[in-house]
């Protein structure tokens, strides 16, 4: 077995933060070692927490997670921020919200840019779950960046998602009836101190109403003032909750099969990619498709089946 | 494919509140392709390193604008290498006295930018003497 998997498996902090690099990087180091990772997963609750730009998902990890270390259990935190499309950089900022949990040894926060990827999710996210699985975490929290209406990947890697929405929104919440309204296992109605609250927990209650309707769970919508510590028992109480019935119903397996069934399809497309553009040749028959392309003399559509024609052949 | 990003910390150690600065310079490191995590104010040197290791960062930036660097740039600089990230780059921001700047590069801070540092020389700086 490869030496920093033997770290990562006795939990050594610089060989975890090591082996997550290696693994945004696409580096062949991380290719190997995740095979030797694997078999040392499935242990940790994967908790998703979703929501619109400043409604408070970072505090209330920190919230969530200081419940957690009182109980005992150990906690990994994954939090993603957008990559900008312009110059590949990132300015992770989640981590200000967390520092006082930054010196316990029990927690481990590590922030990712989404380098490229859409839905709210980054690359490498389901690798960096099974690492902080795989190193003993008891909980693993993953923070998305702070969402719209479709950036609904989280439940394809999280056991339970929250969507966090806050007081003020309004008729947005309306309109966010498809997509991120429609992912919840628990509605968090965050800023609960603020004006409007009731009508916010109103209009997500009268949603569950609708869509929960003929389905043995309905939904639990709860608010928290996460900044005062406020409702956050209640809602960890809620993720057992769920945990429990996703076992009890033995959707807790079916979801794990779709986790890996959406590590697969991420993997294959990124090696695809990787096969494809990674040939240089390519890049230049690219430049002359494009030249062709603009005078009209090819239509995109053929274009691609020229390139793919040439690779799969 | 690989894919290698300049992470850097930047960081505020002690209990200066001003961070316009770092705010700054982080928005500029992002604009030229790093990744930057920034941790917000008022850190201390604890804080900073295991920042550090657990965002496996190339680069640390400091900033401090209270006069107190000569201790607490150095607590983490020293921190830094006792923790076994030597290769880490360090660099300072902020209020310091030119008479001060040798002592710091002595202690590991690789090289300090004043006020009025244009931002591309701190980022043509990484560029060119971060370790990887």
């Amino acid at each position: 077995m490869n030496e920093i998997v033997q770290k990562v498996l006795k939990g050594d902090q610089r060989s975890i933060a090591r082996l997550i690099t290696l693994a945004e990087n696409n580096d062949d180091i991380a290719t190997k070692a995740m095979r030797d990772i694997h078999p040392h997963t499935g242990h940790a609750q994967v908790i998703g927490i979703t929501g619109v730009m400043g409604s408070g998902k970072s505090t209330l990890i920190c919230e969530l997670t200081r419940l957690y270390r009182k109980q005992g259990k150990t906690v990994g935190i994954i939090a993603i921020d957008p990559t900008s499309p312009f110059s590949g950089g990132a300015l992770l900022g989640d981590r200000v919200r967390m520092m006082e949990l930054a010196m316990d040894e029990g927690v481990f926060i590590r922030s990712m840019g989404t380098r490229g990827m859409l839905g709210g999710l980054t690359s490498a996210v389901y690798d960096v779950v099974e690492i902080l699985d795989a190193c003993g975490k008891d909980v693993v929290i993953v923070e998305t960046v702070g969402v719209g209406q479709a950036e609904v990947d989280i439940i394809k890697i999280a056991d339970t998602t929250l969507v966090v929405v806050i007081p003020g929104l309004g008729d947005s919440i309306q309109t966010l009836k498809a997509g991120v309204m429609e992912i919840a296992d628990i509605y968090v109605v965050n800023k609960a101190d603020r004006s409007g609250v009731e009508q916010t927990i109103a209009e997500v209650e009268s949603l569950v109403d609708i869509t929960c309707s003929g389905k043995d769970r309905k939904t639990p919508v709860l608010p928290t003032i996460a900044k005062q510590s406020k409702g956050i028992d209640v809602l960890l109480q809620g993720i057992d909750d769920h945990r429990t019935y996703l076992e009890k119903t033995h959707i807790f397996e079916k979801q794990r099969r779709l986790r890996y069934e959406a590590e697969l399809v991420e993997i294959i497309r990124k090696q695809l990619m990787s096969f494809i553009f990674d040939e240089s040749t390519v890049k230049e028959r690219i430049d002359d498709l494009l030249d062709q392309i603009e005078r009209k003399e090819i239509d995109p559509y053929s274009a691609a089946e020229e390139i793919l024609g040439k690779i799969l052949k | 494919m690989v894919e290698r990003k300049i992470r850097v910390l930047v960081a505020k150690p002690g209990l200066d509140g001003h961070d316009r600065g770092a705010k700054i310079v982080a928005r500029a490191l992002r604009d030229a392709g790093m990744e930057v995590i920034y941790t917000g104010l008022h850190q201390t040197a604890d804080m900073i390193v295991e920042a550090a290791i657990q965002e496996d960062v190339d680069v640390v930036g400091l900033s401090l604008l209270s006069g107190a660097h000569m201790t607490l740039f150095v607590d983490v600089a020293k921190l830094l290498k006792k923790k076994g990230l030597g290769e880490v780059l360090i660099i300072g921001g902020g209020i310091i006295p030119e008479e001060d700047v040798p002592k710091l590069q002595k202690e590991g801070i690789s090289a300090v930018f004043g006020p009025g540092t244009p931002t591309e020389k701190i980022v043509e700086y990484i560029e060119q003497n971060v370790k990887r």
